[in-house]
Order: C-alpha cells, then sequence, then structure tokens
C-alpha cells in the first residue's frame, strides 16, 4: 500500500481542475477553471474572439461579466464597450451578465453565490485573489486568456509553493484587517509571495468576519501571490448560506497535517496600531503616527479591499456627529448595489452623507481613476489597495491607503489622522 | 518566426516598475500595440519614453510588472518595439500576459547584474541563454508548452492554428 503525501490547499484545487493527481509545485498543468470573470476587460475579449473567428464556447454558465471599472460609461467609446457586452451576453445567452448598476465584479459574484469552496476561479483582474476569502483558488489573468478559455474551457497554470501565515492576537480598538493585511506587506514587501499560494492561518485569522477574509486575500495581491485563501469553517458556511449557495454543492479543500509550506510567517497583531501605505508603493507601510498631520485634498473609501457593508459601518461609525473637514472631498463608492442597499436601511448611508460625504454609484469608481482623480499636487488617503503613481488622476498626485476607520477620522481632520484619537466609544470591526 | 534568439539595445529600469507606470488606465480603452506604445511609461517622463523607443531589450530588477492584469502592459512594450524583457523577477500575472502576447520575458538576475543602459542584450528563450557584454548567462529554458505560444506569436495565434472541436472534460 502506497501512502500519499500530504498536499497543499493549492495542490489538491489544482488537481481536482485539472483531473490529475499527485501534482508536485513547478509543475505545469492545464486546469479547468469553474468560473472565468470578465469585468470592463469583456469588450477585449469579444473583440479577440471575433478575430478568431470562432462562436463556439465552452461552456457560457462558467462566463460571468459585470461592467465595473467604468460605469455608467463616461464616453461614447466605453457605452458602444458595454453595447458590445450587453449585446453579446444576450445573444451567447450568458446567464451571469451584471450591468453598469451592479457593482465590484469580486463582490458581486460572492453575493450572488457564484463563488464555492474549493472552485477554481480565473478574472481578469489581479484582485481575483479575493475569491479565497470563501476557501476557492482565485488568480487572475489578462484577457486574452479569459477569451481563450471561453473557447478551449482551460488555461496552463503552474502549481505553487505554499506560503503559510499564521496570525495570533486579537487587534486593539481602532486598527482593522486593513492595517494588519498592510503590516503583512510591509514586512513581506511587493514580491514577498510572487507565485505563491498564501494560505492564512491562526486565531485572528479564525475570528475574521468574511469581509474581512475579503480584505485579506484582496491584498494578497500587493505581495504578489498567485492566489490567497482562509481555510473555510463555520464562519464561511453561513455566509455561503446567505448567498443562497447549496451546502452540497462543493467540497472543501484544505490543506493536509504536514503540508510542505516554503515558509511560514507568524505575526501577532496584539499591540499593532493602525497602518498606513506611503507613495508610492503599497509596501512602503509605516505606523499611522509616522505620517499623522499629513493634509489631504481628499478621502476615497471604496474599491474591492474595504467598501463592503462592514468598512462603510466602520466609517459611519467614526463619521457620526462630525463633518468632514473644510476643503477635504470624501467620497464614497459601496462596493455593490447591495451594500448600497443595506447601508441605506440601516442609516449608514445618511450618516455618510449627514457627514458631507459625496456617494457614488456601486463599482470600481476612483480606484480605477473615474470620478475623484486628482489635481497637480493633490493627496488622497484611500481604502483601496494601490497608491501608484498617477492612479487617481494627476502623475504628480499622492496616494496613501489605510482602513476605513484610518479613512473617515483624517476626513474629519482634514490631515493623517489615528482613528483612536476620535473613537471614543467605538469597538472592533463589526464581526 | 526565424528563431528564439532576439535582442538589441537595452533600457534598465530599477525594481517593482508597476503597470501604471507602464501604461495608466486612462489608456486602456485601446488594445491597438502601436497606440498603447505612445502611452508606454509616460508617468515617468518624456526622457524616459524615448530612450524606450528606441530600445530593443527591456531590463528590469524584481517584480517587474506588478500591479494590474491589464495585458496591455505587455502589448505596449511590443508596440513600443521590445523584443524581450530581462529580470531579475516577474510579477506572474505580467508574465503570462507577456508569454499570451508573444513577447518573451526571462528571469536572468545573473545577467541583469551586469547590464548598463544602452548596452546590446541578446536572450534565446529556447537554449536559456542571456547574452551580455559580460558574457553569456543561462536560464532554465522555457517549457515546451510556452515555447510552442511564443513560438506562434501569442496565445490567441497559437490557439487560430490547433484543430477546432475541444474535448470536453469531466469534473
Amino acid at each position: 500500500m502506497t501512502t500519499t503525501p500530504p498536499k497543499t490547499f493549492a495542490q489538491k484545487a489544482i488537481e481536482r481542475a485539472s483531473g490529475q493527481r499527485d501534482l508536485v509545485p513547478g509543475q505545469i498543468v492545464d486546469a479547468y477553471p469553474d468560473l472565468y470573470m470578465s469585468h470592463t476587460a469583456s469588450w477585449r475579449c469579444i473583440r479577440t474572439l471575433e478575430r478568431m473567428g470562432v462562436s463556439d464556447l465552452y461552456d457560457v454558465d462558467r462566463i460571468a461579466m459585470v461592467m465595473d471599472h467604468i460605469a455608467p460609461a463616461m464616453s461614447a467609446k466605453n457605452a458602444a464597450d458595454h453595447k458590445l457586452c450587453r449585446e453579446f451576453a444576450a445573444r451567447m445567452g450568458i446567464r451571469r451578465f451584471y450591468d453598469v448598476n451592479a457593482g465590484i465584479a469580486h463582490i458581486v459574484l460572492m453575493e450572488n453565490g457564484l463563488i464555492r469552496p474549493g472552485e477554481f476561479v480565473i478574472g481578469t483582474d489581479s484582485h481575483s485573489t479575493i475569491y479565497g476569502a470563501l476557501g476557492a483558488f482565485g488568480t487572475g489573468v489578462g484577457f486574452s486568456e479569459i477569451t481563450a478559455t471561453w473557447v478551449t474551457g482551460k488555461l496552463w497554470v503552474k502549481v505553487p509553493e505554499s506560503v503559510l501565515i499564521e496570525i495570533s492576537g486579537a487587534t486593539v480598538p481602532g486598527t482593522c484587517a486593513k492595517d494588519v493585511v498592510l503590516r503583512l506587506i510591509g514586512d513581506l514587501g511587493a514580491d514577498g509571495l510572487t507565485y505563491c499560494s498564501a494560505e492564512f492561518g491562526g486565531s485572528y485569522v479564525a475570528s475574521m468576519s468574511v469581509s474581512e477574509r475579503m480584505t485579506f486575500c484582496n491584498l494578497a495581491m500587493e505581495m504578489g501571490a498567485k492566489n490567497a485563501v482562509v481555510p473555510p469553517d463555520d464562519v464561511t458556511l453561513q455566509y455561503l448560506d446567505g448567498a443562497g449557495v447549496a451546502q452540497d454543492s462543493f467540497e472543501i479543500l484544505l490543506s493536509d497535517p504536514g503540508a510542505a509550506y516554503r515558509e511560514t510567517v507568524r505575526l501577532d497583531v496584539s499591540a499593532l496600531a493602525p497602518q498606513v501605505s506611503v507613495p508610492h508603493t503599497v509596501d512602503n507601510v509605516v505606523p499611522v503616527d509616522d505620517v499623522a498631520g499629513t493634509t489631504l485634498d481628499q478621502v476615497f473609501i471604496g474599491s474591492c479591499a474595504n467598501a463592503k457593508y462592514d468598512d462603510l459601518a466602520i466609517a459611519a461609525d467614526v463619521l457620526a456627529g462630525h463633518h468632514v473637514a473644510a476643503g477635504v472631498r470624501l467620497i464614497v463608492t459601496p462596493a455593490s448595489a447591495a451594500v448600497m442597499a443595506r447601508a441605506s436601511t440601516t442609516g449608514v448611508l445618511a450618516t455618510l452623507i449627514e457627514a458631507g460625504a459625496t456617494i457614488t454609484n456601486p463599482g470600481c469608481g476612483a480606484c480605477a481613476g473615474n470620478g475623484g482623480a486628482m489635481a497637480d499636487g493633490e493627496r488622497t488617503l484611500s481604502t483601496a489597495n494601490r497608491n501608484f503613481r498617477g492612479r487617481m488622476g494627476s502623475y504628480d498626485s499622492e496616494i496613501y491607503l489605510a482602513s476605513p476607520a484610518t479613512a473617515a477620522a483624517s476626513a474629519i481632520r482634514g490631515v493623517i489622522t489615528d482613528p483612536r484619537n476620535l473613537m471614543g466609544s467605538v469597538a472592533h470591526e463589526s464581526r | 518566426m526565424t528563431g528564439q534568439r532576439t535582442g538589441g539595445k537595452a533600457v534598465v529600469f530599477g525594481d517593482n516598475i508597476n503597470t501604471d507606470l507602464i501604461i495608466p488606465a486612462r489608456y486602456l480603452v485601446s488594445i491597438d500595440p502601436a497606440e498603447l506604445a505612445e502611452h508606454a511609461f509616460e508617468p515617468l517622463g518624456p526622457e524616459m519614453q524615448q530612450r524606450v523607443q528606441s530600445a530593443a531589450v527591456v531590463v528590469a530588477g524584481r517584480n517587474f510588472g506588478c500591479g494590474s492584469a491589464r495585458e496591455q502592459a505587455a502589448t505596449c512594450l511590443t508596440g513600443a518595439g521590445i523584443r524581450v524583457v530581462v529580470a531579475r523577477s516577474f510579477a506572474r500575472v505580467f508574465f503570462r500576459n507577456a508569454i499570451n502576447t508573444g513577447l518573451a520575458a526571462v528571469e536572468c538576475p545573473a545577467a541583469v547584474d551586469t547590464i548598463r543602459d544602452g548596452d546590446e542584450v541578446w536572450a534565446d528563450y529556447d537554449a536559456g541563454t542571456v547574452e551580455t557584454a559580460a558574457g553569456t548567462f543561462t536560464f532554465p529554458a522555457f517549457p515546451a508548452s510556452l515555447r510552442d505560444i511564443l513560438a506562434d506569436g501569442g496565445l490567441i495565434p497559437h490557439l487560430m492554428r490547433q484543430p477546432k472541436s475541444p474535448e470536453k472534460h469531466d469534473d
């Protein structure tokens, strides 16, 4: 009798998707994803398909399209691109088509029960690592690969090595999941997890809500990870139930005890202060005190990293009874229509509006450089996931990244502010 | 294609060159390599853009192409006349996009150490060699599957050469 060596989540997920067994890191195989997400880039896929002269697709039920990056259209060109996608989806019978009203693809797909544990999901977006929040293997690819997968159903995948990131302790009030993952990025660097499967574990991770797990798996991309995963547990199952996913429609994949990791990283968050990522790289991370007092022109609460309901609620808790500083623009872009609807019934939206926020339609918004651009010499504090030069307008502007709590506190003071200075009664992120 | 050895004059970059620097999102409304090339590296200023336009090889440090999954980060380089990127390491999505759009992307830290801006650099992804003024350096040759995609000029042209009717997969 032969014994199978222990396997990591990544090995199991790629074995499942490829139908092959006993894969080892470094091996290149063809995998058949369960879902192919394409966002506003979908029009490029359609044009590519036209160029190929192919109309026979592998499985239209595995295609999901979400018009999120530029929504609603900002130009006749955008409008024509959207129209192309809309008409293509109707013609091909693509049922998972979400129009400009839906919100950010990643969040929309998870809310709608389209992401399940153990599944292999590709997307035309680097932050597709976010699907690991529900125990799926999510990874980003270019639009040519999505087009090719529409036709063939498969793509080449290298089996990654895995890195285990064990996080223990409980954060102090005012320190959010975003602060923890920014600290990790600062410690490991922008290429600290390149080509790797990042597995999160430890008591802190077990205590995180799905929303916080999304923030984690999303930001893992900023360390170069191929995918990121939080092992599914009761928290995951409860979320899936709420999203209408049948319990018998998926199989949870977990790393075996004794599985081989390239490295194990440990972090205790008990004493961690709120963190800020300083221009122009995400891994340039300092405690908020180091940059407190830096003047701001704009604060952006949005993106697939931090514009979920919990994120908006944290910001509203801090902003309640306060007003945005004179001369500062606070832009809030809910991650999805569902987030916006919930925030409108719980009073969160009203609190943000009363505090002086500009609420925009759900979508990527300013994070993708659409609405909320900056002029020369301006500075934004953002809850998004990238602070690269020129990403939000002028090449001569600056982006700082922080948590929703730090963003809200900074909007009130008009300068980068430790949220603990304004948070008298506010406790942890809602779990 | 006539062979897997390609190269010419090099333009040298440092570490962590991200896709927002390579091609800002505002230009992603285009997929035309020549049009995209006009805006390649725009945030770094016209002098750097000029150096890229006159080069055939991009040489970079660690984590070249980090950031967005935008395929145009590879396409704009091809449009600018870049034939190969030689780096210490690549962000994984950029590496995929490069191969899939027919742009050779090789990791060879030892070669990068020896290259100065304006040097002649030649790379052969089949043989797994990079030639610089200081000598010839080796890297693991690409697996056959990737060599085939590159040789056909990218994933889509490669696919168009395949026989139709893909077999269905049971899972």
